[in-house]
């Protein structure tokens, strides 16, 4: 039983427009894979089916073997945790409570319990967030809030992590912290989809790329050396190439 | 919520409290017209009657009021993540106005027909849930369209009072017009009984609700993904939003902007956690309705002002204000 099963997910708009088109794939264990593809290929689409946010019009989406259209939204809510791009900016909150926001698959009641104060503390430490616990979310930056949201994530005690272009708006130096935070989820057995265009960074860090084109997905490469760089021209039309470093190290760059 | 978050919601919950108990407390011995306090202390008339029969009921029809309004205001709010979204600007109570103003033209409201315009103006109300509903089967349901609807319910609904009005004979057209200025009357306390189990109920499903709500105010995208099922949640809201509102402006006509007044002043006092504001606003809102009652009937005792032209002179600057901040 595979902890997550996509069987031919498909999702349209009206008659004739995919949005996804028969995704297929079995994720046993943690890891990270990589949604790549142009604007509009489909990540983020097949993100929020397999979050529960839009209703696949084709196929179904498993987790441990039970069918996700049969779960309630609070009970998929356990099993993943879906975090956008960025939240709207007027937020109002403190830090402390958007993070305890991903309590509340774990019980509607008007109070949190020990066990989400517990889980709020453990998802605090983890991420670093101490210093500005108390600060409203809306003064921070938009690294310390992207910290935020995947702690919020971690706080919900979902298996499964999505993370719909986390690190869009980023420098280079918050983009390589994701990535850094994003391997020791993995290694804390979390399995993380992640829609990104950051390249270098996904084939540096991921175990699987998924690459997507039209809905579909045109490429699945166990690891980002077996990386065909003929698909990846294909599909964002540019030249790709492997750049190797002094130490030995593996880098994807493009370019014409 | 922190210890230190804690007492401060002890605070602000115990104080809000005892504001709206003060209020309910003192205000019926404050009126136009005098009162003998030794008469009504020996309970005798026509000191108590008018006590016991007038001014107590209206607070008590002022609290209940206050209380369904401001709740029903804040909970929209959440729920359309919008500072401007109120009971007035969805339609809601153009439409239970409407229900009310046509019983009014068309049958002879004498004393019997006033459970008539109850019921009109509920059904009216139900009219705007019935819409909501259609919307939502069909799949054309967000906030905005939420929003723009009310705007076309409340031109719709001003037209067909305005053309009622305008066929109405005089007698009629002066009940109208009293009608729609809003305001609290005294009932009788079998009515205030059964509106209160309407509105309290109400108000506390919306309070059960108040950790989906602050959820909910970080967008539907963020609410979904923490187990909230949006599209239900904001059906039920309006529905329960839509039945305390049109239940209340059944029996005092349309009040204007206490669902917009009362919850943004408790917000900036309390913050945004609906756990403190909900509770603060019916309280809150209870207290402001009693105390805009008893201005309307006092300053130019003996004449009466309509508590709702107070609040809308109040509660006019106040939307203007509350405009250009943002």
């Amino acid at each position: 039983m595979s902890l997550l099963a996509l069987n031919s997910l498909g999702y349209r708009y009206g008659e004739s427009q995919f949005a996804v088109k028969a995704v297929s794939s079995m994720l046993n264990s943690a890891g990270i894979i990589a949604l790549l593809g142009p604007n509009g290929a489909g990540k983020s689409t097949l993100l929020d089916l397999i979050a529960g946010l839009k209703t696949p019009t084709a196929g179904s989406c498993q987790i441990n073997g039970r069918d996700t259209s049969s779960m309630t939204r609070q009970e998929l809510a356990r099993l993943v945790a879906h975090v956008p791009q960025q939240l709207p900016n007027e937020v109002p909150f403190a830090v402390e409570d958007v993070v305890m926001t991903g309590r509340l698959p774990h019980g509607g009641g008007i109070f949190e319990s020990a066990e989400d104060e517990a889980a709020l503390e453990r998802a605090i430490a983890n991420a670093r967030l101490e210093a500005f616990r108390h600060r409203p979310f809306s003064s921070l930056s938009g690294g310390e809030m992207q910290r935020v949201l995947l702690a919020a994530a971690t706080c919900q005690g979902a298996e499964i992590l999505l993370l719909d272009e986390p690190s869009a708006h980023l420098d280079p130096e918050n983009q390589v912290l994701l990535w850094e935070m994003l391997v020791k989820l993995k290694q804390s057995g979390h399995l993380i989809l992640i829609a990104t265009h950051h390249l270098s960074l996904a084939a540096q860090h991921s175990d699987r790329i998924w690459l997507m084109n039209h809905g579909a997905l045109v490429a699945d490469s166990e690891a980002c050396a077996a990386l065909q760089l003929q698909a990846m021209e294909d599909v964002f039309r540019v030249p790709f190439h492997w750049h190797k470093s002094d130490e030995g190290r593996l880098y994807l760059n493009y370019g014409r | 919520m922190a210890a230190s978050g804690r007492r401060r919601a002890v605070v602000a919950l115990l104080t809000s409290l005892l504001v709206a108990l003060a209020t309910a407390v003192v205000c019926p011995f404050i009126g136009g017209s005098g009162m003998d306090y030794s008469r009504l202390w020996r309970q005798e008339s026509p000191d108590w009657t008018i006590f016991i029969n007038l001014r107590v009921p209206r607070t008590l029809l002022a609290l209940i009021t206050g209380a369904a309004l401001a709740s029903s205001g804040a909970m929209f709010q959440a729920l359309l993540r919008d500072a401007l979204a109120t009971p007035s600007n969805l339609g809601v109570t153009a439409a239970a106005s409407l229900g009310a103003v046509i019983v009014i033209a068309f049958f002879n409201a004498g004393d019997s027909a006033v459970p008539l315009i109850w019921m009109a103006a509920i059904a009216g109300a139900g009219v705007v849930v019935a819409l909501v509903a259609a919307l939502a089967r069909a799949r054309r349901f967000s906030p905005l369209t939420l929003l723009l609807t009310g705007v076309a319910i409340n031109a719709i609904c001003s037209a067909a009072i305005l053309l009622l009005h305008s066929m109405a004979g005089i007698t009629k057209s002066f009940q109208i017009t009293h009608w729609l200025m809003g305001d609290i009357d005294a009932v009788r306390y079998p009515t205030l009984a059964v509106l209160a189990l309407i509105v309290l109920p109400a108000c506390l499903w919306i309070l059960s609700q108040a950790r989906v709500l602050n959820v909910m105010s970080y967008g539907e995208t963020w609410a979904a993904g923490r187990g909230v099922d949006c599209r239900k949640k904001t059906w039920q809201g309006f529905l329960v939003g839509t039945l305390l509102v049109g239940a209340t402006t059944a029996i005092t006509g349309p009040i204007a902007f206490v669902g917009l007044i009362v919850p943004h002043l408790i917000r900036g006092i309390v913050g945004p956690d609906y756990r403190l504001l909900l509770p603060a606003s019916i309280f809150g809102g209870g207290a402001f309705l009693i105390l805009c009652d008893t201005v309307a009937r006092s300053v130019l005792a003996p004449v009466e002002i309509p508590v709702g032209v107070i609040t809308a002179l109040m509660g006019g600057p106040f939307f203007v204000w509350l405009l250009w901040k943002r």
